[in-house]
């Protein structure tokens, strides 16, 4: 049972061993550390991205300007689809790129989510209007069915109806160049 | 007292002011009301605790109540009600959102390791265990 030559060979493989807790203890704290300087993208991308736009025919958010469908995409020219929203913040702030791209010719198209016509009347009276139709999706469905997270988000459409690119949150100026960009790929 | 008083209207005005917070103007149908069937409703609250909210992450849509989590819920219970299988439904958001949108999750070539290292590690266990209680025995 005792073996004269076992003690020293068990306390020489003891003596690095001991050190194996502490290491990956050391190991854990980095992986920790990485995670808390250098947060995930909590974004959630649709997974639609280069398969055509999903079926809808949403009603107009207001009388006097026309309601929206995927129909009215893939007329051979690449839009921007636009999801927003009267009661969402920075829907205001991306409102002068908006007026921008429309003012570069760019197609826009709007879905209003869960909103109202008078308070998207008044949200458009006072930030300006871009879109060339906007539909009314006052349940959401659409925007679920789009793979959308949340408001606002902005779809290129390229020329045969696919979408090509989303662009989730809000457009700040230095992301028109990359949306023009997408657009013209898009063709 | 005239200070309580101003005090008091301070405290009320802000309890009262819902604008700090994002307002939807309107909803879906289902969102906040439950389905008349009541089995189709506990088959529609055990879906909905299993998928994610999108905007509160780590809330499931029975649970938030961000503005998507009710078009969510309410697009849970209108196929249901049509009579939809949970499981199709799941697909369905999988199909837009990825795999992130579910909160159970499924074998896949990625996940396979999650369900395979526990059998592991128990069969490991098992092994080491063997040989201490045997040479406990010598």
């Amino acid at each position: 049972m005792t073996d004269p030559s076992a003690p020293p060979a068990n306390a020489r493989r003891r003596s690095w061993t001991i050190w194996l807790p502490l290491v990956l203890f050391g190991a854990f704290i980095v992986l920790v550390l990485f995670g808390l300087f250098r947060p995930a993208d909590r974004n959630v991308a649709s997974a639609l991205i280069d398969r055509p736009l999903p079926e809808f025919t949403l009603p107009a958010s207001l009388p006097d300007h026309p309601g929206l469908s995927s129909q009215d995409f893939a007329d051979g020219q690449p839009k921007l689809l636009n999801i927003f929203a009267s009661w969402c913040l920075p829907c205001k702030v991306e409102a002068p790129q908006l007026a921008q791209l429309a003012a570069a010719g760019v197609p826009i198209e709007g879905i209003s989510v869960r909103d109202r016509p008078e308070a998207l009347r008044a949200f458009l009276a006072e930030h300006g209007n871009p879109y060339d139709r906007i539909g009314a999706d006052d349940s959401g469905a659409v925007q679920l069915a789009l793979g959308s997270s949340g408001v606002p988000e902005t779809y290129v459409i390229d020329a045969k109806g696919r979408i090509r690119y989303q662009h989730i949150g809000d457009i700040r100026p230095e992301h028109v160049p990359l949306l023009l960009e997408k657009l013209e790929a898009a063709r | 007292m005239t200070r309580l008083r101003c005090f008091l209207l301070v405290v009320m005005m802000f309890a009262a002011h819902p604008a700090l917070t994002q307002e939807m103007e309107s909803t879906a149908p289902f969102a906040n009301q439950q389905l008349s069937d009541a089995r189709q409703e506990a088959e529609a609250q055990a879906l909905m605790q299993t998928l994610r909210c999108l905007q509160c992450q780590g809330q499931s849509i029975a649970d938030s109540d961000a503005p998507i989590a009710g078009s969510m819920r309410s697009l849970v219970r209108e196929r249901i009600a049509a009579g939809e299988e949970p499981e199709a439904i799941r697909s369905w958001l999988i199909e837009r959102y990825g795999d992130y949108v579910s909160y159970a999750p499924r074998v896949t070539t990625l996940t396979w390791p999650l369900f395979a290292l526990p059998l592991a590690l128990v069969a490991l266990a098992a092994f080491l265990l063997r040989n201490r209680f045997r040479r406990g025995q010598e």
